[in-house]
């Protein structure tokens, strides 16, 4: 006979304290939040790639390469399998480095595995990673490959100078791509940001780093070292294309199709995106402007408390072989960060061995600048800033 | 009968009115309880995912801005960060209520004659036309949207009649303008509008239509006086579902529009994914909240039909 002393009001009594008492401990954990950081010398896992042949990997969509006639086959993958006998886990689960970063904060921040052992970042990702401590050091004796056939422009990177921590998986250029049914030839960055028969019809990318990056060269300025005031006056002329209406709007991957369609005639883009557009349409051309482009990768990282870190590494220095290099960049036609893989790539498909977005010439790297690694506080204020103008 | 549900009857009962038989009053206890074990599900449902994330969030809005990711969040009840708040995105408060609803108030004008026109003159197409209301929602939101921005394209068929007919500019577009946010908007919630008023002008008795014209009543004094009245519970749960998403959302100011027509949904998700400044981005949700909480409960006080709410 419990329910005999139950009445309406214990039972309200009941769940009033138990709400209360839910609601005090989540007050608790509402009186703050301690600090993230990690050190990945203490937080980590003991590596069992020796006993445990696998791997998982976190890319991003249509990063590597598929046999044209099977789609569920990809040979370079399928023949690191076959060599190596590691069982890969390949995931395309990166759509977005801040999306990405959403996943993953509270296992990392608290030191609790992610269930990857690589995982693919851009650039200004990679850097707030190693510089949260959430990424193991690789072991560089394990990657000679990656020791001699990493491009020059890619080593000593400011924010990775030893590449103890990131090596690029793809590379590409951030420069202007026009539709040249819709417009004449665009140069320069000044000619896109105020030239009338543009108005209405520019977009920017919303990642900062690449916009502000063209526009600070344009100013003569230099992204991989410059002053606050150096931004200011570039977020100026920013602004004020964006107060006059010749700036659309700010795009992601979006302005592809946008720009295919000949709703926006010229935009900051990817080199890689451009290629794509430029085989169905050669009309829409991609423009390395004389002051320079921005150079960005992707990153493999070996995150905290993966357990198969040898076995990544493994996979890293086979990516590197020019051979394997060349089939992947023949399929995904970024920029090859390997040093050989022309070469190679002359017997898969001489024409795009000779595609200046694929292997550019020493010309357009040596003007190729990589974004500067920012601390917190700077990445706040210019992120800040930058959000303010671009309206969010 | 055991001795101690003998011994419990026996011990209500001296000299007070005759006793009630054990099993009644067992019985009535448990049907006392039954409603509170049918909430308990839900009430244990709001409150892990209604009550607690509010508390957290309410907590977060409140830490020292200064804070950040790296060196973690103190708490110091830094009610600044609302003022900060508005100061700094009152436009896109605004904005998000005026689109929000001037998009409600087509589709109540789009959704009611048509929902009036499906209950009463489709016959046996009925269920084919309440069907083609919701099929759109056999795909996604987010490729809706991005249809719509097709459809509005420069190059596309809408743009191209407009610009044909005369005064409209040569160089008019939609896409990137407030009207294709609203246009976005609309098309994106009419559903919740029309089935709403669907089911209550549905119910509405044609009899009643009848005696008013039988009483002279000319047509739209009958709506006036009759139909609007008895379908009120449909409108306004039909704004109300329409008004309150259309608030919050942040895809179609993305996808259709530009930096100048972005909502607090889009502030929201650049301060909360790309600025990491998760204080302002819960003060910002918090407002959202309140602002629309506000609205929505003088609305139905002026509304005045507590039998929907």
């Amino acid at each position: 006979m419990l329910d005999a002393t139950w009445s309406r009001r214990t039972v309200l009594r009941g769940l009033l304290t138990a709400g209360a008492a839910v609601g005090a401990g989540s007050m608790l954990s509402a009186c703050g939040m301690r600090g993230t950081r990690q050190s990945p010398d203490s937080c980590r896992s003991t590596d069992e790639s020796a006993d445990d042949p696998r791997l998982t990997i976190s890319n991003w969509p249509l990063y590597i390469d598929v046999d044209e006639n099977d789609e569920s086959r990809r040979p370079t993958l399928d023949a690191f399998v076959a060599s190596t006998g590691i069982d890969v886990t390949y995931q395309e689960d990166v759509n977005d480095n801040n999306e990405f970063f959403g996943k993953v904060r509270n296992q990392l921040s608290a030191c609790q595995p992610v269930d990857r052992d690589i995982m693919v970042l851009t650039d200004w990702m990679a850097a707030r990673m190693i510089r949260l401590g959430w990424v193991q050091k690789l072991d560089r004796s394990a990657l000679p490959n990656v020791e001699a056939n990493l491009l020059d422009s890619l080593r000593g990177r400011s924010w990775d100078p030893g590449t103890d921590y990131a090596v690029p998986w793809q590379t590409g250029l951030a420069g202007i791509a026009y539709n040249g049914t819709v417009a004449k030839e665009v140069r320069t960055v000044e000619e896109l940001l105020t030239r009338p028969d543009l108005h209405g019809k520019v977009t920017c990318l919303s990642e900062m780093r690449d916009t502000m990056g063209l526009i600070m060269l344009s100013m003569g300025h230099d992204p991989a070292d410059f002053t606050e005031d150096q931004f200011d006056e570039a977020l100026t002329t920013l602004q004020v294309a964006v107060d006059s209406g010749q700036i659309r709007r700010f795009t992601g991957n979006d302005y592809a199709q946008e720009l295919a369609r000949g709703d926006i005639a010229a935009c900051v883009g990817w080199s890689g995106d451009v290629i794509q557009l430029n085989f169905t349409d050669e009309n829409i051309r991609f423009v390395t402007p004389e002051s320079g482009v921005m150079l960005w990768s992707d990153n493999m990282q070996v995150p905290n408390r993966a357990t198969h870190r040898a076995n990544a590494q493994e996979w890293i220095n086979y990516y590197y072989e020019p051979a394997v290099a060349a089939e992947l960049a023949a399929y995904v036609n970024y920029i090859c960060p390997v040093q050989g893989a022309q070469a190679e790539m002359e017997k898969i498909d001489p024409e795009l061995a000779a595609n200046p977005l694929i292997f550019p010439d020493e010309s357009v790297l040596s003007t190729a600048k990589v974004f500067m690694a920012l601390n917190e506080a700077q990445e706040r204020i210019f992120e800040q800033k930058f959000q303010q103008v671009i309206g969010a | 009968m055991t001795a101690a549900v003998g011994a419990a009857a026996g011990a209500a009962t001296p000299g007070g009115p005759p006793p009630v038989p054990v099993e009644a009053v067992a019985g009535r206890r448990r049907r006392r309880l039954t409603p509170y074990l049918l909430l308990l599900p839900g009430g244990l449902w709001l409150l892990l995912f209604f009550v607690v994330p509010s508390v957290q969030l309410a907590g977060t809005s409140l830490y020292d801005r200064s804070g950040s990711l790296e060196t973690g969040y103190s708490q110091t009840f830094a009610f600044v960060n609302y003022l900060d708040a508005i100061g700094a995105y009152w436009p896109h408060l605004l904005r998000s209520a005026g689109y929000a609803g001037i998009a409600t108030v087509i589709c109540l004008v789009l959704g009611y004659p048509l929902a009036y026109a499906i209950a009463h003159k489709a016959g046996r197409w009925r269920t084919l036309l309440l069907v083609c209301v919701i099929a759109p929602f056999f795909t996604t939101f987010l490729v809706r949207t991005l249809a719509w921005k097709s459809i509005l394209s420069d190059n596309g068929p809408v743009v191209g009649v407009l610009r044909a007919v005369p005064f409209v500019p040569d160089d008019f577009r939609l896409l990137a303008t407030p009207a294709a946010v609203v246009c976005g908007l609309v098309y994106n919630f009419l559903p919740f509008m029309v089935l709403p008023l669907y089911a209550s002008l549905e119910r509405l008795d044609g009899r009643l239509l009848e005696a008013a014209g039988d009483l002279y009543a000319k047509p739209v004094t009958t709506f006036r006086w009759v139909t609007l009245p008895l379908s009120m519970p449909g409108v306004v749960a039909g704004t109300l579902l329409t008004f309150i998403p259309a608030a919050g959302d942040y895809i179609n100011a993305e996808l259709l529009g530009t930096p100048n027509q972005y909502m607090v949904g889009n502030v929201i998700d650049s301060a909360f994914l790309v600025r990491l400044d998760y204080p302002q981005a819960a003060a910002l949700s918090f407002l959202l909240m309140a602002t629309i909480l506000v609205m929505v409960l003088s609305y139905v006080r002026a509304a005045g039909t507590e039998e929907v709410v």
